[in-house]
């Protein structure tokens, strides 16, 4: 049992807090937001020299072989400077997703491209009806003489606009008509037959709604042999969610810091906001909660390699936890404030955004603390 | 980084579960379970003291020269937690978490050999004489007043909420020995004999029908000068010493699960119609389950914190208050799990020892009061109003 940092961890914290402090000012998010791709290309290539690409591949594929406790030191600093380059979809689902589930093949093609930062991937999975339910998938994926055809369609396919291969989840038909198991196939952007709807993504970056129709694609565009996808979705979203608990620690401690400052500064009735008791304990939750928050995000990361259920019950506790404590820390900045809060004039808003799409993503506490209770099997674990 | 205990610590956990299965009786664990107040009474508790005792476990933070078990951090967690898990009695906390350590910090040799065997063996029973119907929250105002006379000081004045003083023999106490500008600085710490002339004890019911806590009265009371701990005037140093004791001892989360174990099962037995089937109850129940998984990671870190030596800092109010929270959420939540048997009031105490049999099973009879008694939870120990204030202060540096 320990806790503590690493020399090596340490070195990974205090060199992403420098670059991300240096590099992500107010400026820069400003030149980014209307940028049609969504974040910089130069930095991106920044992030492979600085092996961050690489980190949690394997050593074996080429990568550093770090873990989910090493992406959240990289994601909380990703938060403070509130980061869209597409590293979660690339690195923390797409890496994790190929690792999984891809061929021999396909890891040696895929995974140093990942890393050197020649390849950004989205995952398509999430559909309309599905809500958060991540079995629920109705796009298709029908066996044709020359590969596979795909129908349906996907939402929320974050750094969908920028991705060389978009990883699609499809039920894959068994031959009978049904749809069968899951399967996960590598489409490029750009393939006849793909819709793409792109848009701004709320608290920065971009995403799209895909519609696919009759989307043709090759024999080898399906990853791996054909087994269930799905436990593998299921763990790829589970670092995910633990990835982004951490980035919402990073977003939610710059908030705390912010307004602590500014109700230090701000003068009414002759004296600083922070001289009122109902002000200072406001400011005691807030640090209360972006303290819960830590805690989970870590635990999340530290139970990122469990067997499912307890993994599935750390990333659902995290989420739901660090959803619920994200709202209040944003929220209260926002008011403490005062109407500055409101106005794009301050960064406040932006960091607020960001929480905000952290709770939608991936489904908010209310889908969470129930998939954590019915991942339980009972109510309450002795 | 690891959540994983080593292969000793796996071998220290087997040990203490082995220790506890033969030594917790099932009547001590049903006196436990039927136990509304947060002490068990004496006879419970001080037989399991004894028990400890005898393993050489009877004072988990104390030094090895003093009877201490040298244990890690880690290990004492492991301790506490199997501890809750099984469910043992609740040993009266002011002898051997409370004034031990400040004896041991602050205490001449001769106290220290007097008073620490007795501590262990359970022979003394302590109750702490900190406040004063006019200073809760501001201690340092107190007013019992404790007067030179020769190798005495002659006391008077009053206690209040002081826990088990009516079972106690000993108490230790803040007393003013001084009218000094800051008040702080005319406190000290004294040691009292309850059976000394002048003392009377007032009992005082709490909402939920226990007798646990008093008020105490000090009528010309004579205690010897090397009675007092340290120097005089030093007792608000000593108090506060003690006090973070009281708040950071730290390891509440495994307690607070088995709590809520205990309202989860009565949430899935036919006796409350199965409860949890009101998805309003299994919802609130997973918030609390992973609040306490929160409350849990937090302990964690502070122990590993701890283990290389770090200073954990205010982070025990933060302990202290979310401990509080979650545990008045989980009485809550009982109360609602058990439905109209909530109703049903049963004002004889024991609860494990009534001589008619109740109108209601048995084991619902705590529920009521300790949701009710659990009320002094964000009070007492410094209540939840002065641990932000405390965190405002430390943590923010407002």
């Amino acid at each position: 049992m320990d806790l503590t940092l690493s020399d090596e961890q340490r070195l990974l914290r205090e060199s992403a807090d420098r670059f991300v402090k240096e590099t992500y000012t107010a400026d820069h998010r400003r030149r980014i937001a209307n940028d049609p791709l969504g974040f910089s290309a130069d930095l991106w290539k920044q992030f492979a020299e600085l092996g961050w690409l690489a980190l949690p591949i394997a050593e074996a594929d080429g990568g550093l072989g770090g873990g989910a406790v090493e992406v959240g030191i990289l994601m909380e600093a990703f938060g403070r400077g509130l980061v869209s380059e597409p590293y979660l979809s690339t690195v923390v689902i797409g890496a994790s997703l190929i690792s999984e589930c891809g061929s021999e093949a396909q890891k040696q093609a895929l995974l140093p491209k990942i890393a050197d930062g020649s390849l950004v991937l989205a995952f398509a999975h999430s559909e309309r009806q599905a809500r958060f339910d991540l079995a629920d998938v109705r796009t298709t994926a029908k066996r044709t003489p020359d590969g596979w055809r795909l129908d349906g369609h996907k939402t929320a396919v974050l750094d969908g606009n920028a991705a060389g291969q978009i990883i699609v989840s499809a039920g894959v038909d068994a031959g009978d008509g049904k749809p069968g198991r899951l399967g996960l196939f590598l489409m490029p952007h750009g393939t006849s037959g793909l819709n793409s709807r792109d848009f701004a993504r709320l608290g920065g970056g971009r995403a799209c709604n895909l519609d696919l129709r009759d989307v043709r694609l090759p024999a080898d565009a399906l990853l791996g042999d054909g087994s269930d996808a799905l436990p593998a979705v299921e763990a790829a979203v589970d670092r995910a969610m633990a990835a982004l608990g951490a980035e919402a620690v990073g977003i939610m401690q710059t908030l705390l810091d912010q307004t602590l400052e500014y109700t230090k500064i701000r003068k009414q009735f002759g004296r600083p906001l922070s001289a009122n008791q109902v002000i200072r304990h406001r400011l005691a939750d807030m640090a209360m909660q972006c303290d819960e928050a830590r805690s989970m995000a870590l635990r999340a990361a530290l139970m990122a390699d469990a067997e499912p259920v307890a993994r599935g019950r750390a990333a659902s506790g995290a989420k739901a936890k660090i959803g619920k404590c994200a709202r209040f820390v944003a929220e209260q900045s926002v008011q403490l404030h005062g109407a500055m809060g409101v106005t794009e004039e301050l960064d406040i808003g932006s960091y607020f955004k960001r929480l905000l799409a952290f709770d939608t993503l991936f489904g908010g506490s209310a889908h969470h603390y129930r998939r954590y209770a019915a991942l339980g099997g009972r109510a309450v674990q002795a | 980084m690891d959540l994983t205990f080593s292969a000793e610590e796996r071998a220290f956990e087997k040990e203490v579960r082995d220790f506890i299965a033969a030594n917790l009786t099932p009547e001590m664990k049903r006196a436990t379970a039927l136990t509304p107040s947060v002490f068990s009474d004496p006879d419970i508790g001080m037989a399991w003291q004894r028990a400890l005792n005898k393993k050489g476990w009877g004072a988990p933070g104390w030094p090895v020269d003093h009877g201490g078990p040298d244990w890690t951090p880690a290990q004492r967690w492991i301790f506490e937690s199997e501890s809750a898990r099984a469910g043992v009695p609740n040993v009266n906390v002011m002898g051997v978490k409370m004034v031990g350590p400040v004896i041991i910090g602050f205490g001449s040799p001769e106290q220290k050999n007097f008073y620490l065997p007795r501590i262990l063996s359970g022979e003394d029973y302590w109750c702490q004489g900190y406040s004063e119907p006019g200073s809760g929250s501001d201690l340092s105002s107190l007013k019992t007043r404790a007067v030179r006379d020769g190798d005495d000081y002659i006391i008077n004045g009053t206690k209040i909420w002081t826990t088990h003083a009516h079972h106690a023999n000993r108490m230790f106490a803040l007393v003013r020995t001084n009218e000094t500008e800051r008040q702080q600085d005319g406190i000290s710490f004294i040691l009292i004999d309850m059976k000394s002339p002048g003392i009377t004890t007032r009992p005082i019911l709490t909402i939920g029908g226990d007798h646990e806590v008093n008020q105490v009265f000090f009528d010309d009371v004579r205690v010897p000068v090397a009675n007092r701990v340290g120097e005089e005037g030093k007792g608000w140093t000593y108090g506060k010493y003690l006090l973070e004791f009281e708040r950071g001892a730290g390891i509440a989360s495994a307690k607070l699960r088995d709590a809520l174990k205990t309202i989860s099962d009565l949430a899935e037995s036919e006796v409350t119609g199965r409860a949890i089937d009101d998805p309003d109850i299994a919802f609130r129940m997973s918030e609390i389950e992973v609040d306490i998984d929160t409350l849990e990671m937090t302990e964690l870190r502070v122990l590993s914190a701890l283990q290389t030596g770090q200073n954990p800092g205010a982070v025990s109010s933060l302990l202290k208050l979310r401990n509080s929270e979650i545990r008045q959420a989980v009485t809550r939540l009982g109360v609602d799990v058990i439905g109209n048997d909530g109703l049903y009031v049963e004002p004889v105490r024991p609860l494990y020892r009534l001589n008619d049999t109740p109108g209601i099973p048995e084991e619902l009879l705590p529920v009521v009061p300790e949701y009710l008694n659990g009320r002094a939870y964000t009070i007492f120990g410094g209540s939840s109003e002065i641990q932000r204030e405390i965190i405002a202060k430390m943590m923010l540096g407002l």
